[in-house]
């Protein structure tokens, strides 16, 4: 028979080949599946993962859906690596779209140069302001922030559709919930001819690489990593722990803000109430299957916009219900973490305790 | 096991063109708010691509993505029905609007159909049901059916459509029952079995004993049916949920909107308009009217949806005042279309205020 044995340190080649392995069992699986469906598996899993690249428009349209979940990744591994446990990306995004359009329907007859810039500062600042809140009560009454995040998070989504339905609502629109269309000179430029990538993504990079930098060159990188890896250790060498909550809160706040203004001002072009389909929740996967790391997310975030899209395109190309996507979805997220499991424990074969 | 999944992983690593059908079929793709399987609005549109599918046979291919959000991935779900060569897209929910409008810029050569939006363009055009006559229908039941005297509606978003769908039920109401209150409860949301039914237990606590509902689960029927109620339900046939308390269901019918265009499209006649449908095109019904109503509220049902249906009534027909006293639609004036778009008040004895 065989056990279960704890590793005495995580295997360096299993963190590697983790992710291989979870991806040769879902192609197993979701052969599978395909299969048992009628539907071609080759064709299946080359519409679900390849298709999304293969041109020209779906990669500029997988490189618009990664942005907004790079940016909510990168501010969430940061508050993680500080043992932030912010769950609050979708609200501070949230947040961020509604500051932004406040700002963004105050230019909406105007070509001011400032217009565009004002907008984004609006959004960044209002996710900042979200992401204070919880922060301020954490640190001043030590309250609960994976509880206070998710409240915020339901709170900035009535905001925001109370807004819409009110102040920001189109005076013109017929009375649907919609704010008005936004005004050239306040849209964020786009990027390329075709496509719809718009500056909103390269911000999203350049954020990444520059967590990057600071969690691996600089000193509050390094205050961070200590802080979260051991907390203990980081107030003993007289680290200002509110201090690195407030810096890491701030900036996953800012990001998330302005990945929800770069919505509105980008591909959107105006406030609706369905301004996100849950991007600061699947951040946290993100986050997570980047294994906490600015670069990891970069790949992770790909990975799932690939996902994402994959799923459209299966339905159009081949008729798989989105159900049946889904389920796809779930044996390969499935498979990735539960092959992390690898990393720190081993199977080995079970021996009789000497007596 | 090693051997199957290197294969499956060289396949994928070859790019494995997937194989285009020919283009001889005339292509016709859907999008979906909801998924098909919500019982309501967008089980009622794929209902409508079934049957469309079924008319043409093999000379049409039909495709759909359901449960696309309203947010950026609309417009990206429509480019890429646009590029997979469907020479006609129905986009079905008004926050597709605005997407709809973009993609068909970029397609000129493809035909695009919004339904229940206000835009349209050189090859996109909108579609809406005449919601109000079955609403005006089912305002007569429940203002017969009543004891209480107080009927509820379950409003999903106040815009103008809703707003409409009220005045009109509850001027029929009050045509068979002068002493007849409504209360009004918004949900904001199109689906929300929670909330809907949160909404149907207010007003029954508050007396309501017959439940409208602009929502499109069966929750409000489920919860009528346990406390001894009355529910009319709504865009698909939910009589199945509450045997006794349903009274008939509206039914949307999208079916002969869908064939329509599509012969439009396919013989070049096509020109994108505003278009209304209602009993008169068979876009809407009175599904499965209960056995147990009595005889004179049966009676008056299937007497009122003649009238409407043969154009003989029109619920907007003047004269008409809102709630605040001022004559909103003069004697002798019938509301035409575009202004049916754009209703905005309470009719007179409604006592609430539009949410602002």
């Amino acid at each position: 028979m065989i056990q279960v044995q704890a590793r005495t340190e995580p295997s360096t080649l299993m963190t590697f080949a983790s992710p291989f392995l979870a991806i040769v069992l879902t192609l197993i699986f979701g052969s599978l599946l395909f299969t048992a469906l009628d539907k071609d598996p080759l064709q299946a899993l080359h519409v679900l993962l390849i298709l999304p690249l293969s041109d020209a428009y779906n990669i500029s349209e997988m490189l618009v859906k990664m942005g907004p979940l790079l940016l909510c990744a990168v501010g969430l591994a940061l508050c993680y690596r500080a043992n932030m446990w912010n769950i609050g990306a979708e609200g501070q995004l949230l947040a961020g779209a509604l500051g932004g359009s406040a700002v963004a329907l105050m230019f909406i007859d105007s070509n001011s140069a400032l217009a565009m810039p004002l907008t984004l500062l609006g959004g960044i600042l209002s996710g900042m302001a979200w992401a204070g809140i919880a922060t301020f009560l954490k640190v001043k009454f030590n309250s609960n922030l994976i509880l206070t995040t998710i409240m915020l998070n339901y709170i900035a989504l009535y905001l925001l559709i109370w807004a819409v339905h009110g102040p920001l609502r189109d005076p013109e629109g017929f009375g649907f919930p919609e704010s008005a269309l936004f005004s050239d000179a306040t849209l964020l430029p786009v990027l390329s001819d075709s496509g719809r990538v718009h500056l909103g993504v390269a911000f999203a990079i350049v954020s990444a690489l520059f967590a990057w930098f600071l969690l691996s060159k600089t000193h509050l990188g390094f205050k961070i990593r200590v802080y979260g890896a051991d907390e203990p250790a980081a107030i003993y060498a007289g680290y200002n722990s509110k201090a690195i909550s407030w810096f890491v809160m701030l900036f996953a706040g800012a990001l998330a803000g302005l990945a929800g203004v770069s919505e509105v001002a980008g591909p959107i072009g105006q406030l609706t109430p369905n301004v996100s389909p849950g991007y600061g929740y699947s951040a946290i996967i993100v986050a997570y299957l980047g294994r906490l790391h600015p670069a990891g997310a970069i790949v992770a975030a790909i990975f799932l916009a690939i996902l994402y899209m994959g799923g459209d395109l299966a339905q159009i190309e081949m008729g798989i219900p989105i159900a049946v996507v889904g389920m796809f979805q779930g044996i390969l997220l499935f498979f990735l973490l539960a092959c992390d499991f690898f990393i720190r424990y081993r199977i080995v074969p079970y021996r009789e305790k000497m007596a | 096991m090693k051997l199957k999944s290197l294969l499956v992983g060289l396949g994928l690593l070859a790019g494995v063109a997937t194989v285009q059908a020919a283009d001889d079929p005339f292509k016709v793709g859907f999008v979906y708010v909801g998924p098909v399987g919500d019982l309501g609005w967008s089980y009622e549109h794929d209902r409508g691509r079934q049957e469309l599918q079924e008319f043409f046979g093999d000379k049409v291919e039909t495709t759909y993505v359901e449960n696309v959000p309203e947010g950026a991935d609309a417009q990206r779900v429509i480019t890429q029905l646009a590029k997979a060569g469907n020479d006609l897209i129905f986009s079905t929910s008004f926050g597709f609007m605005n997407p709809t409008l973009k993609v068909a810029k970029r397609f000129p050569n493809v035909t695009f159909e919004h339904a229940t939006g206000y835009k349209r363009s050189k090859n996109m055009g909108t579609y809406v049901l005449r919601t109000y006559e079955g609403r005006y229908v089912s305002g007569i039941a429940a203002g017969m059916l009543t004891e209480s005297n107080t009927i509820g509606y379950i409003g999903s978003f106040p815009i103008p459509e809703v707003i409409r769908d009220i005045n009109a039920s509850y001027m029929a109401a009050k045509s068979v029952n002068p002493a007849v209150t409504m209360k009004i409860v918004w949900v904001n949301s199109w689906y929300d079995p929670g909330k809907e039914t949160d909404a149907a237990n207010a007003l029954m606590d508050q007396g309501v004993d017959v439940l409208l509902q602009h929502t499109d689960s069966p929750a409000p029927l489920i919860a009528a049916e346990k406390r001894g109620a009355r529910a009319i339900g709504q865009a698909s046939d939910q009589s199945s949920f509450a045997p006794n308390a349903h009274v008939f269901s509206v039914r949307d019918d999208w079916a002969p909107y869908y064939i329509k265009v599509t012969q439009e499209v396919m013989d070049g006649t096509y020109e994108p308009k505003d278009f209304w449908g209602g009993f008169q095109e068979d876009m809407l019904s009175l599904a499965s009217i209960n056995d147990n109503l009595p005889k004179n509220v049966r009676a008056k049902i299937d007497e009122t949806y003649d009238l409407i249906n043969s154009g003989k009534f029109h619920p907007f027909t003047g004269p008409i005042k809102d709630n605040k006293g001022n004559i909103v639609v003069p004697e002798g004036h019938t509301l035409s279309d575009t202004e049916l778009a754009q209703v905005n008040w309470y009719v007179e004895g409604i006592t609430d205020e539009i949410p602002r």
